[in-house]
């Protein structure tokens, strides 16, 4: 009777999810055929949306990397990841801007670029590393929620930190010019930094996937996540392998800063809290822990942001859908926790539980 | 016993750090704004307060860390470790002031360094810091070494003496109020800080009653235990009828300013009883409680405002469905949720926040809900004739409905609902297993959390007169997950504690208000580093956050992160 009466509320909670998804599945096709029937939008309108998406995509994807990487080894939300991201490049402007002045990055683009990546991924790395060593290795064995305030409390003072130190206002990061301009297919075109952007990200991601699967240290990585006493009693180093994903958290973030920065041309104090929420999103849509699904969740979500607003909602004749765009991302995060909480790929945990 | 450079390398390491912090905390533009505010007058000023309290504390760590017994090593080290911190802040300070670093860092400007050398001469200045250095760390090194009462009265004389000055724009205009107690001031305070004969006499006075409690407190706390128990009642009872005259009082005492801060305050005991409910009491992490909060404002102004024109209501006829809807959107929010883990759920709530937030902002619900410009025009709570406009009028409603919400929070506590709601904190399979419902239980604990953050949100709304999407950005959500877990999650006057310290403090220390998170921040790491259950924890919590360690609560705070090493 007990187990009966318990099994019914549990299907009225499951009901009204999913009516609720089904609805919002539902507004997602009417809008869409809406929007295609009417013909607003030409066939470069939408080649231009899929680039700009598959150019944020790639940006998110990198840093969901981290968080990923981190949540398959310790098992918590590394929330101040958001400000490893906002570091790096915030500190590389100084560079940028320096390069800029003196003609230097005019006259050496590549040269220049190459320094402020690496400026950005120093940061990056310096800061998640600190942030390992300081807040969260005290806190292993903690109670769940310990780390994950830590982390919350950690990203605050990161965030006001560097607001302190570099000042409040925006920074506008400067041109690079061989990255400016577009080459046009037909109708089509493709600006140039998107390309880079798409392009180097790519790059980084296939390097950092090689690295986890084919290295030994990567190997070690992957059984840590696995289990961590087995994994110590062969002779990992716990700690070690701790700190290198970190490392290698902080420099997908610190690369994927300076291409956000080359992409939308300035820098913040808070220009990591809003992508560093999409990126965990994008891991979690992926299934968390698997980098694979760190990389489709993070271009599926940069797609879906890019066209969602013109595809979804213009049809349905809502007013100014580009605002709500930040709305759209989280909606599906909400939509993928209720069908497919495991995401896209399915978790590569080997304990469910944390 | 060590010698030689192992001796000294711990006080070296630890000033290096320390130096470290403080070049930090003078780069991000405390000192220079902490310096307008003197402690004592034209003496200290809170920013050399500031420093003074990181080098005293690495000086501390660094005797108490020394290996050994010896005294002379562990006075040594304490000395090695506050030279260190003003060596490396020396050098900050001669690199800054030949190199210009304002290009990259925004507060690295010559008042700075003239700050940091004391208004002297560069040389002069270095010499000056390194010598209160030393004199720190013999200090702290000493301080170590006395015997704990001497210690404690001490620590509390100095700490009293740091507080007075800092609140004095608190403490002198309700001592001038008072009669007799105007003298106070001519006593103690000067025009900007507190005078020199004053900080000694505060340092006395504070020490020898610290030392008399001490000697004499047990014989006064016998002296209470011997008295009858109705006796007892009686005093009980007269003390909580002082409290609540005192409370009823307090905005006639206070004058409008703090009454003001009071209200502000008022408002974060509610918003942080209510998610003490959903994260202190049923352990469910929600990082969008604010979400709720705006659901009460935007209900009031859509029900009362004539600006709208849709239905306008009074005050109270819109209140019970500016709870409904609040109680409602908790449960819709809570029910996607039910099924995920503490992190997950934390990322999913704040996404709820933002969502609620973007779409109160965007042109799409403009006609109804105002877009960015907000809604206006809200009218004033009003009983019959009386209205309740001015912030010591609004305090008394803040009051009661503090009073109700903490009393509704209490009793369901101990009650089964809240058993249960802790049993779910402390493992949810478990609870499972012992036949707790977890659907109904999360989402009860939602509801009732929403309940309160709508209450606080109406009376939001109705206190400011028009209602913004700026008000409910993700920030207030952390401001109160702060106030809670400072004051100890799950602890109802850990709340209130909380609320006022979290809160309170910054609305009277105005060159705090910039680095406000930062310093919250700082605050939530290193509760959750050195005291995770709190400043006033709930006895159930910290029992279990110190389970592991035989002293239990007694166990020194700073033994919290070595059980895991």
């Amino acid at each position: 009777m007990n187990l009966k009466t318990w099994r019914e509320r549990i299907t009225v909670a499951d009901f009204f999810m999913w009516v609720t998804g089904g609805a919002i599945l539902l507004l997602i096709v009417w809008g869409s055929a809406a929007t295609l029937a009417s013909g607003r939008y030409q066939p470069h309108h939408w080649f231009d949306f899929l680039v700009f998406g598959l150019a944020q995509g790639s940006i998110y994807a990198l840093i969901a990397m981290g968080y990923t990487m981190v949540y398959g080894i310790l098992r918590m939300i590394n929330f101040a990841h958001s400000e490893v991201f906002m570091g790096g490049p915030y500190t590389a402007y100084f560079v940028a801007a320096a390069f800029a002045s003196s003609g230097f990055l005019d006259s050496h683009p590549v040269l220049s670029l190459a320094a402020i990546f690496a400026v950005s991924m120093a940061v990056s790395t310096l800061i998640a590393v600190l942030l390992e060593r300081v807040a969260y290795r005290p806190l292993r064995n903690a109670p769940r929620l310990v780390p994950l305030i830590t982390a919350i409390g950690a990203s605050f003072f990161l965030q006001y930190t560097f607001r302190g130190l570099y000042g409040s206002g925006f920074q506008a990061y400067p041109v690079v010019k061989i990255l400016e301009g577009q080459w046009l297919l037909g109708d089509f075109r493709i600006l140039k930094f998107q390309a880079v952007v798409i392009v180097a990200a790519a790059l980084l991601m296939a390097a950092l996937y090689l690295f986890v699967q084919r290295t030994r240290v990567g190997k070690a990585i992957r059984a840590v996540s696995e289990d961590q006493e087995a994994s110590s009693l062969m002779g990992i180093g716990i700690d070690r392998m701790i700190v290198t994903t970190f490392v290698i958290g902080g420099m997908s973030a610190g690369a994927a800063g300076v291409l956000y920065a080359l992409m939308f041309k300035q820098v913040h104090f808070f220009m990591g809290f809003i992508p560093g929420i999409k990126a965990f999103t994008a891991a979690v849509l992926g299934g968390i822990g698997n980098i694979p699904g760190a990389m489709l969740g993070g271009i599926f979500l940069g797609l879906v942001e890019s066209m969602g607003p013109s595809l979804f909602l213009d049809g349905l004749g809502i007013v100014a859908p580009y605002q709500l765009k930040d709305a759209i991302a989280f909606t599906m995060l909400v939509l993928v926790l209720i069908f497919r909480p495991t995401g896209l790929l399915g978790e590569r945990l080997a304990v469910k539980k944390a | 016993m060590q010698t030689g450079p192992g001796l000294w390398r711990n006080g070296i390491k630890i000033g290096f750090i320390a130096g470290g912090v403080a070049v930090l905390i003078s780069l991000i533009g405390m000192v220079e704004a902490f310096s307008q505010r003197f402690i004592i007058a034209e003496g200290i000023t809170l920013g050399q307060t500031l420093l003074l309290a990181v080098g005293l504390f690495a000086s501390h760590q660094a005797a108490r860390r020394t290996p050994g017994p010896g005294a002379f090593g562990r006075l040594l080290n304490a000395v090695a470790a506050g030279l260190t911190a003003a060596a490396v802040l020396g050098i900050f300070i001669f690199l800054g002031s030949h190199l210009n670093l304002r290009k990259v860092f925004i507060n690295a400007s010559p008042i700075l360094y003239k700050l940091l050398a004391f208004d002297r001469e560069l040389g002069t200045g270095i010499l000056l810091l390194l010598g209160t250095g030393a004199a720190g760390g013999i200090l702290a090194g000493l301080f170590f070494l006395a015997s704990p009462p001497l210690r404690g009265s001490l620590g509390a004389a100095c700490g009293s003496l740091v507080g007075m000055g800092v609140l004095q724009d608190l403490l002198a205009p309700t001592f001038a109020l008072w009669g007799p107690l105007a003298v106070i001031n001519d006593w103690i305070y000067e025009v900007n800080g507190l005078s020199f004969g004053g900080a000694v006499f505060l340092l006395v006075l504070i020490g020898s009653a610290t030392q008399l409690w001490r000697k004499e407190g047990p014989a006064i706390r016998n002296a209470f235990g011997r008295i009858s128990p109705a006796k007892r009642k009686t005093l009980g009872l007269a003390g909580w009828l002082l409290v609540a005259l005192l409370l009823l009082a307090l905005p006639q005492i206070l004058g409008l300013f703090l009454s003001e801060v009071l209200t502000i305050v008022g408002l974060y005991v509610l918003l942080g009883l209510g998610l003490n409910i959903v994260v202190g009491y049923a352990g469910l992490l929600d990082l969008g409680y604010v979400a709720v909060f705006a659901i009460g404002s935007y209900t009031i102004a859509l029900l009362t405002s004539p600006e709208l024109g849709f239905f306008n209501l009074s005050f109270w006829a819109a209140l019970p469905f500016a709870i409904l809807f609040g109680v409602l959107f908790g449960v819709l929010l809570g029910i996607p949720v039910l099924k995920m883990r503490g992190d997950y759920l934390a990322i999913a709530t704040l996404g709820f926040g933002e969502i609620i937030r973007i779409l109160v902002l965007s042109d799409f619900l403009r006609p109804w809900l105002g877009g960015a410009q907000g809604v206006g025009k809200i009218p004033k709570i009003a009983i019959g004739s009386l209205e309740f406009g001015t912030p010591q009028e609004i305090y008394y409603i803040i009051l009661a409905g503090c009073l109700g919400v903490a009393y509704i929070s209490w009793r369901l506590r101990d009650s089964r609902l809240g058993r249960a709601w802790m049993a779910l904190r402390e493992d949810e399979d478990v609870a499972q297993a012992m036949g707790i419902n977890l659907v109904s239980t999360k989402l009860l604990a939602f509801a009732t959390g929403a309940g309160f953050s709508a209450l606080s949100g109406a009376i939001f709304a109705t206190k400011l007169g028009s209602v913004y999407p700026h008000s409910f950005n993700v920030m207030i959500s952390i401001n109160i997950l702060c106030v809670i877990i400072v004051g100890g999650m799950g602890s109802i006057p850990g709340v209130i504690l909380g609320a006022v310290a979290l809160v309170g403090l910054p609305e009277l220390l105005r060159e705090f208000a910039e680095y406000r998170l930062l310093v919250y921040g700082a605050v939530l790491v290193a509760m959750m580093l050195l005291r995770p259950e709190g400043l006033w924890p709930e006895a159930m919590r910290r029992r279990e956050l110190h389970d592991k360690e035989p002293g239990g609560a007694e166990a020194e705070p700073a033994s919290g992160p070595d059980r895991t090493g």
